[in-house]
């Protein structure tokens, strides 16, 4: 069995402001290698779906599995391990840690996983950062760079653990052209040249055209799940 | 121990950040830890002054003959009590000398007992003193002015002149500073005083005698031991007060009790007679620690808020924290170690400033009348002080810490995130 991450049936409600079924029973599967993207209209459920398959949401019922192993009955403490080890996140708003440097930044994923020393670390981290063309920016303050410069620092961070699978809500969502072209870009590579699953939320159709497979969503169902040509 | 140091490593991150408000929160606790330090070392040198000049000074038990009436009335023993109606009326004390019978004997019984660290004798007298057509009346004591220096630090006492005259001179005399005062008299001089069964006496004034109480340097002379003896008109065996000094003065209870069921006297100790300051020096020390806690307390806000407000201004950051693999635990321990780091910097500081501030007012002048050896305001630098200035500092931050950490640790980051 190939597949990276599989949702069975899963349905969830808000309950406040009321009680409103905003995810109704959503199965899907992602394959490795697979390049995913979620379309749909804001409210449509696509963000909280995302938040439910990274982990981060637990109030839901139905079955997720990650990498063959059920989050079910997992302890917030194991999901955060999970997390850390095998999904790499990228936000919209590039939500880095203002004060620290842009190598820090990338580094604290892998510092907290612990699974190699400081040393090889910071290299992986310079690594990365290359090949994302913007190792030149290493040792500035993450505050310090720009829009665009933030968001491949981002990607990087999502990298450094060599995640299985990478999910982003909304990547180029305040990004310009120029910008979306290339964090699409090193997304595709990644895809293709590290085994890694991409799994991107986005309003962005022409974003979404180059992907492998498009999940639409509509108030809170799976519209259309269409696989593209290869 | 990689974990620690990640930890760590983010803390010191966060605090280098916000220079200011770190500064602001340790120096919270600087001011409460030095204060405290500062009060304290003041608070219990003043009352260690006090209590020496009370321990150091005052005998632990002094043994005298009491004037009381006869607790039981010879009538009660034959008649007694159960089938006869006894009524006395106007009972009068039973004349008895005012010397201690058999003193020398329980003079040197005392001497040779193990908790006894000295015993000295006195022999008091009633007196007028003369100085032309003035007459004062008074007491003079006959001491044995070695011993007195040894065990009660006599020589503080003497303010001019020199103590050991007394034994240099038969007929020299310590004279109290009010009587030199109203009588103008100095070092050198000689006064003429009358014994009680009006014998005059030419003394030599070798010294003046200053204890700081008005009322006691009005009256009160010191001669030597032999010549008081003679101002009575007595034998070497007349005395009328010992005075002794015990070696544990917790002692001093019980060995006075002891003293009364042997020998036929009275005997106070330290605590009856000085109840009232040890009182004072407790509460002292309470209102110390009271106005001390409370200083660490308002200091213990100010963390509290701070660290809130930090936290609410790192929300993203938590949710970064937490998005990326960080449990609620790790974010929780980063916001404590914030605390205690504040804490750490607060305590070393206050340290500081408590030492140089204990120094500072160590090295005040003060002069007082009462206090003649006493030069500066008295500071107590003990260590256990600043040891629990310290734990206090560390615990407190550690609690004013442990709120918004623990707040910190439940946020969910989706809030956080969805909330953009």
């Amino acid at each position: 069995m190939n597949s990276i991450l599989e949702a069975k049936n899963i349905d969830k409600y808000f309950l406040t402001p009321t009680k409103f079924h905003v995810l109704k029973d959503i199965s899907l599967q992602v394959q490795r290698k697979e390049f995913v993207s979620i379309m749909g209209k804001s409210g449509c459920g696509k963000s909280t779906l995302l938040y439910i398959l990274s982990t981060m949401d637990t109030s839901y019922t139905g079955d997720l599995i990650i990498d063959g192993q059920s989050m079910n009955n997992q302890s917030k403490d194991d999901l955060s391990r999970i997390r850390n080890e095998k999904i790499g996140f990228i936000f919209q708003f590039h939500y880095l840690l203002p004060e620290f440097t842009v190598l820090k930044n990338v580094m604290l994923p892998a510092l907290k996983l612990g699974k190699e020393d400081r040393k090889t670390i910071e290299k992986n981290a310079l690594a990365k950062l290359d090949l994302l063309g913007i190792v030149d920016q290493a040792n500035k303050k993450a505050s310090k760079i720009s829009g665009g410069q933030k968001q491949r620092v981002a990607i990087a961070r999502a990298l450094i653990n060599n995640p299985k699978i990478i999910m982003a809500d909304e990547p180029t969502g305040n990004l310009d052209s120029k910008n979306s072209e290339i964090v699409f870009n090193v997304l595709r590579s990644l895809s293709d040249e590290f085994d890694m699953s991409m799994l991107v939320v986005t309003h962005d159709h022409d974003f979404a055209a180059k992907t492998d497979r498009i999940i639409e969503m509509e108030d809170g169902y799976i519209l259309k799940d269409k696989m593209e040509e290869i | 121990m990689d974990k620690l140091r990640l930890i760590l490593d983010i803390s010191k991150t966060h605090l280098l950040a916000k220079k200011k408000q770190t500064l602001v929160a340790a120096l919270g606790v600087t001011f409460g830890i030095g204060m405290f330090i500062i009060m304290m070392s003041f608070m219990t040198g003043l009352n260690i002054l006090l209590d020496g000049l009370v321990l150091n000074r005052t005998p632990h038990i002094q043994i005298y003959n009491k004037t009381t009436p006869t607790e039981y009335q010879p009538a009660n023993k034959y008649f007694d009590e159960v089938s006869n109606i006894n009524q006395i009326y106007s009972i009068k004390p039973k004349s008895r000398l005012d010397r201690i019978h058999n003193a020398l004997p329980i003079l040197s019984e005392l001497k040779k007992n193990d908790d006894v660290l000295g015993a000295t004798p006195q022999t008091t007298c009633k007196v007028f003193y003369l100085s032309g057509s003035n007459n004062l009346n008074g007491v003079i004591s006959g001491i044995e002015v070695n011993e007195e220096i040894r065990l009660f630090n006599f020589n503080e006492y003497v303010v001019k002149g020199d103590v050991n005259s007394l034994i240099k001179k038969k007929n020299s005399i310590l004279l109290g500073s009010g009587i030199a005062k109203k009588l103008s008299l100095s070092v050198g001089d000689n006064i003429q005083i009358t014994s009680t069964n009006g014998t005059n006496f030419s003394l030599n004034i070798g010294g003046i005698y200053q204890s700081g109480l008005a009322e006691v340097d009005d009256i009160q002379s010191f001669v030597n031991l032999k010549m008081a003896q003679q101002i009575s008109s007595a034998g070497g065996n007349y005395i009328s007060r010992i005075h002794v000094k015990l070696k544990d003065i917790e002692k001093a209870v019980p060995f006075s009790k002891l003293i009364e069921n042997i020998y036929d006297v009275e005997a106070l100790d330290i605590n009856t007679a000085n109840a009232q300051f040890d009182t004072g020096s407790d509460i002292r020390t309470l209102i110390s620690y009271a106005v001390s806690i409370t200083l660490l307390i308002v200091a213990g806000f100010g963390i509290y808020n701070i660290l809130n407000m930090f936290i609410y201004e790192k929300m993203n950051d938590i949710a970064i924290l937490k998005a990326t693999g960080f449990t609620g635990k790790d974010v929780m321990y980063i916001f404590i170690l914030q605390a205690l780091v504040i804490g750490f910097i607060g305590a070393f500081l206050g340290m500081a400033i408590g030492y140089g501030g204990s120094v500072l007012i160590d090295n005040i002048k003060f002069e007082t009348e009462a206090l003649p050896t006493i030069k500066t305001y008295p500071i107590n630098y003990n260590p256990n002080f600043y040891i629990l200035g310290f734990i206090f500092a560390t615990v407190s931050t550690f609690l004013a810490g442990y709120l918004p950490a623990k707040k910190a640790q439940k946020i969910d980051p989706i809030d956080i995130i969805r909330g953009q």
